[in-house]
């Protein structure tokens, strides 16, 4: 399977991480040869088998329905690059 | 006593002295940080915490004058930065969480402290812990204490827990954590010649680990012995709300499993481990450790794990998928790093082209691809059932044997920037430790020889699931069969 460089740019958005023109080339490449490595699974039959997500061994239980935390917007905020209030500030979405 | 002898102890040997009042936490702690001080060129932490670490050492020392010590009373670790620290800076050695102060503490951490543990410092890592070096780090290679024989060039310690495992070895703490996504405990343990274990999937807290692949990471302890090691993992673990995944399962006495021979157990060699271009060392330390367990009074077994070579490519899907969806959260808006931007859409983009490595970059966009509409069966869900055929080669293997013999790496301590242009070379490091995080069966890494070239190697024990007891009754075996007492010479000390 070879990325090639529209290919590169789509996902590229898709993760939001900026690229550069000439970054896409060689991302290109590594992202091809990686591809190409992990296609050997291919060779693996797997008709039938259910796929497993984890193997996880907790089983799940029930909790009262309470508000045990929060109320501390201060603490939730304290890490914000940019605050107004008690809010999360980011560059305007809606015009 | 001469400077770094302390911090030299054994955590079992430094309890005891503790305990007896022979020594204080205060001189304990003293001698761990002026340690750490005269380390710097093994870039082993990327945040020492000597104020920290002097307050906690009082307190324990009030403690143990009280006669109300806990398990870790008055011992000095190094923490993993990718655990969060209340109030102290965490970063996961990446600059997406520059300014990132955590408001919690993680629930391994918080056991450790509650056990009276001492925090010395923040440790060094592959950045998000995507690495097999630890040198993806915005904070620079973090370097093995241990060189060749006649050759100074710098050696890289593995990874992603190499700052853990430098310090451990290094004698700049008692004991550390680490996680183990791939092999990051376990690996980095056989390249610094210490003790690495990753328990079961579900025996340790994940809360409050910064997330990489959450079905795959695994919070562990990395000491000089196994004894060490199982102490701290009785520390580490027991069941949390906080993290769905954890198990609620009693917590045994690790370390009084230790003691004992190894009659009535069956230990399994799978044939499949035997690699091409396996250096003469390593194959060679490997029948001698079989050779052991037998003298020891286990039956050795050849086994298949027929799966085996298809490892690698399933992580290879699954952790980074599992990334690109962790990773999501690193938005530029609530926490860490922003690029100003006038559209959100830019500003999340330059947000993250600034604060993600290259390592972690080409994670994420893997992930990205093979989570994308019309990639998602052909991969993911093709990952998830070759997934599924490698937890039946170890479910099958434990019907017939109590425990797995392996080496724990192909090879030794490879050279700082030996891989770093090849990824898939870097991937192949992890060739023996990646089946166990995709099962999440137990293994531990125990320092057992040396390569031709000097250099520390170790062997790996595999057991069922939540039977670590077995795991470090073998274990033990070999610690006592291989008897490494070998220590680096202490160059970043100006010795030689």
């Amino acid at each position: 399977m070879s990325v090639d460089k529209a290919t590169v740019r789509r996902i590229a958005h898709l993760a939001r991480i900026g690229v550069e023109e000439e970054e896409l080339e060689g991302l290109s490449g590594e992202l091809s040869s990686i591809l190409n490595w992990i296609e050997q699974l291919h060779e693996v039959d797997t008709e039938n088998v259910p796929p497993l997500a984890s193997v996880n061994h907790a089983t799940l239980l029930p909790r009262e329905d309470v508000v045990n935390d929060g109320g501390d917007p201060d603490a939730v905020l304290a890490n914000a690059p940019e605050r107004h209030d008690d809010f999360f500030a980011v560059p305007k979405v809606v015009e | 006593m001469s400077a770094g002898e302390l911090a030299g102890l054994g955590i079992a040997e430094a309890r005891r002295r503790l305990a007896a009042r022979e020594i204080s936490s205060a001189e304990l702690t003293a001698d761990c940080l002026a340690a750490v001080e005269a380390a710097d060129a093994l870039n082993a932490f990327i945040l020492k915490t000597p104020e920290t670490a002097t307050e906690m050492a009082a307190a324990a020392d009030a403690r143990l004058a009280r006669g109300d010590g806990g398990l870790l009373e008055g011992i000095p670790l190094a923490i993993k930065d990718l655990f969060c620290t209340n109030g102290i800076a965490t970063t996961t050695a990446s600059r997406i969480l520059d300014g990132f102060t955590p408001p919690y503490e993680s629930t391994v951490t918080e056991k450790l402290f509650a056990e009276g543990a001492v925090m010395v410092g923040k440790t060094n890592m592959d950045e998000f812990a995507m690495g097999s070096s630890s040198e993806t780090s915005a904070w620079g290679p973090v370097i093995n204490p241990w060189r060749a024989t006649g050759d100074n060039s710098q050696r890289s310690p593995g990874g992603s827990s190499g700052g853990s495992a430098s310090a451990v070895a290094a004698g700049l703490a008692l004991g550390a954590t680490g996680t183990d996504t791939g092999g990051s405990i376990r690996q980095p343990a056989s390249l610094t010649g210490i003790v690495g274990c990753k328990p079961t999937y579900g025996r340790c807290s994940r809360w409050g680990v910064v997330a990489f692949s959450s079905s795959l990471d695994h919070p562990g302890p990395m000491a000089r012995s196994v004894e060490d090691t199982a102490l701290l993992l009785q520390a580490m673990s027991g069941h949390d709300p906080k993290d769905s995944t954890s198990a609620d399962v009693p917590v045994p006495d690790f370390a009084a499993a230790i003691p004992g021979d190894l009659k009535g157990l069956k230990i399994g060699i799978p044939r499949e481990y035997r690699v091409d271009g396996m250096p003469d060392a390593v194959e060679t330390l490997w029948s001698t450790g079989a050779d052991w367990l037998r003298a020891a009074g286990a039956e050795v077994v050849d086994i298949s794990l027929p799966h085996t070579k298809y490892a690698l490519p399933t992580y290879y899907i699954v952790a980074p998928a599992e990334a690109s969806s962790n990773l999501a959260r690193y938005d530029g808006v609530r926490y860490g790093l922003r690029v100003a931007q006038a559209d959100v859409n830019d500003m999340y983009a330059a947000t993250r082209r600034a604060g993600f490595g290259a390592e972690v970059r080409r994670r994420v966009l893997i992930g990205t691809y093979v989570l994308s509409a019309g990639y998602y069966d052909a991969y993911y869900l093709k990952a998830q059932q070759v997934r599924r055929l490698i937890l039946r080669d170890f479910e099958e293997a434990f019907e017939r044997v109590d425990a797995i013999l392996t080496p724990t790496a192909p090879e030794a301590a490879f050279a700082i920037g030996a891989k770093s242009d090849d990824p898939i070379a870097m991937y192949l490091n992890d060739v023996f430790t990646v089946p166990g995080d995709l099962s999440g069966v137990p293994g531990i890494s125990v320092p057992a020889g040396l390569s031709a070239e000097g250099l520390p190697l170790g062997l790996q024990v595999m057991a069922r699931a939540f039977d670590e007891e077995t795991m470090f009754r073998v274990a033990g075996r070999i610690e006592d069969a291989a008897g490494f007492d070998a220590k680096p010479a202490a160059w970043w000390r100006g010795e030689s």
